[in-house]
């Protein structure tokens, strides 16, 4: 039966859970050595079609074939059996162990004595035959997010998987890895493996897949167009039901005093080693600026100096006020709000309700907090004002954030920090892994405090957001600013070359030297 | 062999109701005591006549209910102050020994003596109250302390410090205040008392032989108190905050240093009001064994008890009726055999609310 052109043919499939029909009669085929990408919206549905071919949620109704066989996976180990490996958007990797450890981990062989260099030398084979490197022996608390991957990827690659699931595999990548990702994958298709690639991000679905199924609200909308003669504009209507404006308006303003100050500042990131090695800038009133840059050069160091979270040298002052080496609380106190990078880790307490997690900042003034005691009523009326307000979708304010999409925890968050009407808000990746509508809402709302009069730091990846929402861009690589342009005077070029480690005096000097 | 039926365990998506925790646990109990009569009747027991025994021992009269609730005393409270700590996910296993230095500091109000028997009686079990928080706290502390200061884990500081707070006592009750060279003090003048019921026979024929002390008062505050801490209070915002995510507790501005070192010495301090209730209440002396195990038992109650502090409560008077039946049912390990029984069901019944089984028959 092998000779069936699809890899994997899923039939009318129904998944539902209670209150909510997460697919709705979704067909979906994968053709053998193809790179197929499922694009839709965040709860569209991708994840719980994709779930169910890798075996974690049964089907309500509906018909999955691989290889032309009908199949009914009752756990993950099923769908591997059957050649089905998924790259989960939160990896499932042990931080305390080794790459080689991590890709044997739950497999019946090696049993009991563990002769790493054999296993080391299996996989090192593995990583030649598809390019993907990464340090066997290295722990995978020392690998950057875009090695962890790779392991994830070799995890399902050893364990023979013919058809590879990569859920928003890109959205934890700085560009250049999603690059070298881009490149991975076709080696891989090249080899004969058949790729799903879900993302809601639509120049990569753009470049890299060859067919296309678009998911609405747990329908589809289209069912495996090739790419070809797909307009941006087109795949973004079927995704979102309506046109997407790609640029946010911005009006044109000036800018007030300086807000931050930031003078010479060297810090160390969690592992040890030099981060920041002298960053000096300033960030006015009613201005945005950006911060670009490959990820692990320094950003995420620079906005937890800011905000008190790490210990630096230099001068870091707010309104003249000095804060480097503060505690958290002087740069709260200062008017510093932060959005951090990391939602769920440090922006929020996944267990706690809506209420607890937009009083984080204000419980101790009045009228919620008086010292002693917290006024529930007023925590929960604050709570659903900023729900209301902000356009919170969530049951209550009782709602645990844990339970929230991403893109209403951001809110949550935004709405947080923004309500205390900061002097200073540093945002770092606010729109991340967000979908189309609510990275729109979170960019609006940053310009909407650029207008009230506070100075933005805004850390991103996506250029093309730094460049719609900065007034100024700054560009920092290996814990240095190389220089700092007008947005709208700034080309991509000239940011790219920054980006990769030239200084602006060194691309000015080389243009006038070619004039 | 095909089944008519199939069974299937799913991973619950949505929000169990708010009520299936206590059924839950309730059911873990009722099982749980099913187990306990099967194992006795495997063993040719009558599990009937002991569940009559059993119920007449602990909850079959004003006399026996209040020996259960004397048990269930320092259960409450050492039960808070693990509740407290766990709440923050500090996992303060020294209840014990912070008992025992409660008992110690009290005693010292006796023994030094810090108030003389003559003065009023309000003040001096105030006093020794407050001393005995005051001892609990202390040996709370040093592990919060180090844990706060180093990052040294406060379950093997807590936990070797109670056997450091057992031989300081040995020490003094051994060597210094030894009553005709037993390892006991001698009794407590009756000033040095907490009122039991029984002392007002006299004028309530009912209370005679009651041995109920104010002691359990002393518990169903503290019990309001760290109910109105996690539920209406600042400090008690911050402990939850902390306990579910320190790295948002510490970008919102908390304090977490001083925030360990505070609830570790607050969960003391309620152990140890547990040892000045025991020695004041119960014992009326300082003495070896002043606790069979409570520090330990008050772990498992505030588990049981999902760290709710008035179910803290309720799972203390099982708890209590536990140790009085296993005083008077031979052998004394069945109530044991009880207790194991029941923290596992309550722990197994866990895995219900996390997922759901459902019986469909077969197509």
């Amino acid at each position: 039966m092998s000779d069936t052109p699809y890899a994997v043919e899923m039939k009318e499939i129904v998944i539902r859970f209670p209150g909510v029909l997460a697919n709705d009669h979704v067909n979906f085929t994968l053709k053998q050595g193809e790179i197929h990408a499922l694009l839709g919206e965040n709860g569209a549905g991708k994840s719980t079609l994709m779930n169910a071919l890798a075996g974690l949620y049964r089907p309500t109704s509906g018909v999955i074939k691989v290889m032309g066989e009908a199949v009914q996976f009752h756990s993950p180990k099923d769908a591997i059996a059957k050649g089905i490996g998924m790259v989960h958007q939160h990896f499932m990797l042990v931080p305390t162990q080794t790459a080689t450890e991590n890709i044997l981990l739950g497999l019946p062989e090696p049993r009991f004595h563990v002769d790493l260099k054999r296993f080391d030398e299996q996989i090192l084979a593995l990583q030649q035959q598809y390019g993907l490197f990464v340090d066997v022996k290295s722990k995978i608390w020392q690998l950057s997010v875009g090695e962890q991957q790779r392991v994830e990827i070799l995890k399902t690659l050893y364990r023979g998987a013919d058809i590879l699931i990569l859920d928003e595999p890109t959205a934890v990548l700085a560009p250049q890895e999603i690059d070298e990702l881009m490149a991975t994958l076709r080696s891989l298709v090249a080899q004969g493996k058949s790729i799903i690639f879900i993302s809601h991000k639509l120049h990569e679905v753009e470049k890299v897949a060859d067919r296309i199924t678009v998911l609405r609200k747990g329908k589809v909308t289209a069912e495996g167009l090739p790419i070809q003669g797909l307009g941006k504009q087109q795949l973004a209507q079927m995704m979102v039901g309506r046109d997407v404006i790609f640029r946010v308006e911005k009006e044109a303003q000036p800018a007030g005093d300086v807000v931050l100050a930031v003078r010479d500042v060297q810090a160390l990131n969690k592992k040890g080693t030099p981060a920041l090695r002298g960053v000096s800038l300033d960030v006015r009133s009613g201005e945005i600026l950006g911060i670009a840059g490959v990820a692990g050069n320094g950003q995420s160091e620079l906005a937890e100096c800011i905000t008190g979270l790490r210990p630096c040298s230099g001068s870091i002052r707010i309104d003249g006020v000095e804060l480097a080496n503060a505690p958290p609380m002087r740069a709260i106190k200062a008017g510093v709000a932060h959005v951090p990078e990391d939602r769920t880790h440090v922006g929020s307490a996944p267990n706690l309700s809506i209420t607890d997690n937009t009083i984080m900042k204000q419980y101790r003034e009045a009228p919620i907090g008086n010292g002693v005691t917290i006024n529930r009523g007023h925590a929960r009326a604050f709570a659903g004002r900023l729900k209301e307000a902000y356009d919170i979708l969530a049951p209550s304010v009782r709602t645990l954030a844990r339970k929230l999409s991403g893109g209403n925890l951001q809110k949550v968050i935004l709405a947080r920090e923004i309500s205390g009407q900061p002097r200073m808000l540093v945002a770092v990746q606010p729109t991340r892994g967000l979908d189309v509508g609510a990275i729109e809402s979170i960019q609006r709302l940053l310009l909407q405090q650029r207008a009230a009069g506070a100075a933005v730091l805004l850390i991103s990846e996506e250029l093309e957001e730094l460049f719609s929402l900065s007034d100024r861009i700054a560009v920092i690589f290996a814990g240095q600013i190389m220089g700092i342009v007008e947005a709208a005077a700034a080309d991509i070029a000239t940011i790219g070359l920054m980006m990769t480690g030239t200084r602006l005096e060194e691309i000015r000097q080389e243009k006038e030297a070619a004039t | 062999m095909r089944l008519p039926f199939q069974i299937s365990v799913e991973k619950r998506t949505e929000d169990y109701p708010k009520w299936l925790p206590a059924l839950m646990s309730l059911l873990a109990v009722v099982i749980a005591f099913l187990i306990s009569g099967l194992i006795l009747a495997l063993v040719g027991g009558d599990p009937a006549r002991v569940a009559r025994f059993f119920w007449s021992a602990t909850f079959g009269s004003w006399a026996t209910f209040s020996d259960t609730m004397v048990k269930a005393t320092p259960l409450i409270m050492v039960g808070l102050a693990c509740a407290v700590a766990f709440k923050m996910r500090l996992w303060n296993i020294g209840a014990e020994g912070q008992f025992y230095l409660g008992a110690f500091f009290a005693s010292l109000v006796v023994l030094v003596p810090i108030l003389p028997p003559e003065a009023p009686k309000p003040l001096i079990l105030l006093t020794m109250a407050v001393m005995g928080m005051i001892g609990g706290a202390l040996w709370g502390f040093v592990p919060g302390f180090l844990k706060a200061k180093f990052n040294v884990n406060e379950i093997i500081t807590s936990l070797m410090l109670n056997y450091v707070a057992i031989l300081w006592n040995n020490f003094w009750i051994f060597d210094r205040w030894s009553e005709g060279g037993f390892q006991m003090t001698a009794t407590f003048p009756r000033s040095y008392w907490l009122p039991r019921l029984a002392d007002y026979a006299r004028e309530y024929r009912a209370f005679a032989g009651i041995t109920l002390h104010l002691g359990v008062v002393f518990g169903l505050i503290a019990a309001i108190a760290v109910w109105w801490i996690f539920q209406r209070s600042r400090w008690g915002y911050e402990i939850k905050l902390i306990g579910d995510n320190p790295q948002a507790a510490r970008y919102a501005g908390l304090n977490i240093t001083r925030n360990i070192i505070l609830v570790m010495m607050f969960s003391g301090a309620l152990a140890g009001l547990a040892g000045m209730s025991e020695i004041s209440g119960v014992v009326h002396r300082l003495q070896e064994r002043i606790s069979p195990g409570y520090g330990f038992t008050g772990i498992i109650v505030a588990w049981l008890a999902k760290l709710n502090p008035f179910t803290v409560i309720l799972v203390s008077i099982l708890f209590g009726a536990l140790i009085v039946a296993g005083r008077e049912i031979q052998p004394s390990g069945l109530a044991q055999l009880l207790q194991g029984i029941i923290l596992f069901m309550v722990i197994s019944s866990d895995v219900l609310l996390r997922y759901k089984v459902s019986i469909t028959r077969a197509a």
